[in-house]
């Protein structure tokens, strides 16, 4: 893309685009502190990293302000129009999804400092949650990544690994039926991991939610509720 | 009244179209000459009826160039000449027979700069009207007010219809100069940058009636500002050099161009 006559406007445009990478990648950092968190529920220290998740949630919230208020301002003085107005459109929809990501990493978190030990769920607390957790945190950074180079076949990509996650998701409300069922005393820490395993699925929905934005300011093609295949041959053409 | 597309060979039917209207001018294969130097390169475009068609792109690219060939205002200039065809209500406006009076009271025109003539408001208006129908001094008056209030001026000038056209403010002026080529009941409204030389409230009365008058009329309007485009019109054009880069819906062309240039041009990223 050619630069803009107006080499400020240039400057205020990368600066929305750095700041959402830079709010990514602590969503990124958020979330692996996250998963530790799950993984060492009784180790000493644990109260550390979650109060580490809570002032990053903080943190992003702040981060969401910010650049919203960068493209509002960006709208109100420079008229945007075609890829530039997607981009920020697609900036502000994107930020959103960073910030509720971020309330459900810090819900995990949460969750996680609250789940006694030593529980009888313990091995699909650690092994089967975390598992599904590091898909989607796999697939938030494809998302974040396909914004950065703004790659539409990787923003595809996303949204057909999240079908992968979904389906995670009710593999594991199944197993956690089955357990309920044959012992009632896994019924308190089986719904805490139901709790975790939802959230873990909504961060899968809103990296794919990325992904369409990218599509979106990339194309100019609105592929929200499309499928996977269907956004595969759009971003194709 | 419209144009049969459908007779027209293949090449021409090809051209750009406006979707959703019927033409109302067809411009085919349009080449345009200033001496030797080449203004317009084989345009091909439809402006549709009873729509607003906006022309833009950087200065020297043949927008005003292409407004003024519409109307043959070119032809009042020695050494200029157009080739091609400009097919209205079904005739080459090119060709040579053609009555340029009834043409251009058929294609009105209101120029950058507001034009009144040096004599009462109701004069202004009554001036181009006596030039093609005899009315009494009663119809007359009708026809002043009728067309004062198409330019949404009517309440501001009816109880000053024998001042000066000059002593109304610019924007006043504008609306005047627009009445004057409404009342002659033109099918086409050419408007070259008419909000150029206003002020903000000013510009904002005017595209509010271009709004209103596509009720009625067919509406070419080149304008320096890509967002007056944005706002006023259905289909935009944009031209660089002397060609017609892109045509299209202005939802479209603003939000998602097809092409680059085009792109470049309405996102600040010319040259």
């Amino acid at each position: 893309m050619n630069e803009h006559t107006s080499k400020q406007f240039d400057a205020e445009m990368e600066g929305i685009r750095s700041g959402v990478l830079a709010m990514g990648g602590l969503v990124e950092t958020q979330f692996r502190r996250a998963i530790e968190a799950l993984r060492e529920v009784s180790d000493e220290g644990d109260d550390d990293i979650v109060s580490l998740v809570a002032a990053d949630e903080q943190a992003i919230n702040q981060m969401q302000m910010d650049i919203d208020h960068q493209c509002s301002q960006i709208i109100a003085k420079r008229q945007p129009a075609a890829v530039d107005l997607r981009m920020i459109l697609t900036v502000v929809k994107i930020v959103n999804d960073l910030e509720r990501v971020g309330d459900e990493i810090k819900k995990i978190a949460y969750k996680a400092r609250q789940m006694q030990q030593p529980e009888r769920l313990t091995t699909v607390r650690v092994h089967v949650i975390t598992r599904v957790a590091g898909l989607a945190e796999e697939n938030l950074r494809l998302a974040l990544d396909a914004f950065a180079r703004l790659d539409v076949n990787a923003a595809a990509t996303v949204v057909s690994n999240d079908e992968a996650i979904d389906a995670s998701f009710l593999a594991i409300l199944r197993q956690l039926i089955s357990y309920m069922m044959e012992d009632p005393r896994t019924i308190t820490p089986a719904l805490e991991i139901v709790f975790i395993a939802k959230s873990v699925e909504r961060i899968g929905d809103h990296a794919k939610n990325i992904a369409e934005d990218v599509v979106q300011a990339v194309k100019g093609k609105d592929v929200r509720h499309a499928t996977a295949e269907q956004i595969r041959a759009e971003v194709a053409e | 009244m419209n144009l049969d597309i459908s007779a027209l060979p293949p090449e021409v039917a090809a051209a750009p179209k406006a979707e959703g209207s019927a033409p109302k001018i067809a411009v085919r294969k349009l080449d345009f000459f200033y001496g030797k130097f080449q203004g317009l390169k084989s345009i091909n475009l439809d402006i549709a009826e009873r729509r607003v068609t906006a022309f833009i792109g950087p200065s020297g690219c043949g927008k005003s160039t292409l407004l003024r060939t519409l109307n043959r205002m070119y032809s009042l200039y020695p050494g200029q000449r157009a080739v091609g065809e400009i097919l209205f209500n079904g005739r080459n406006m090119l060709d040579p027979g053609v009555d340029l009076n009834m043409l251009r009271a058929k294609i009105g025109m209101v120029f950058q700069k507001p034009t009144p003539f040096p004599m009462s408001i109701h004069d202004n208006i009554a001036f181009g009207v006596r030039l093609y129908e005899s009315l009494s001094p009663r119809e007359m008056d009708e026809r002043v007010e009728w067309a004062l209030t198409k330019a949404a001026m009517w309440d501001e000038a009816k109880d000053k219809l024998k001042q000066s056209g000059m002593a109304l403010s610019g924007g006043q002026q504008q609306r005047l100069c627009i009445a004057r080529a409404v009342a002659v009941k033109p099918e086409v409204l050419l408007l070259d940058e008419p909000t150029s030389a206003l002020d903000p409230i000013s510009t904002a009365k005017i595209e509010e009636l271009i709004s209103e008058l596509k009720a009625d009329y067919t509406i070419a309007i080149v304008t320096h500002n890509m967002q007056q485009a944005a706002r006023v019109s259905d289909y935009t054009a944009y031209m660089y050099l002397g060609e017609l880069i892109e045509f299209g819906a202005t939802d479209d062309l603003f939000l998602k161009p097809q092409r680059k240039e085009t792109e470049d041009y309405i996102t600040g990223r010319f040259g």
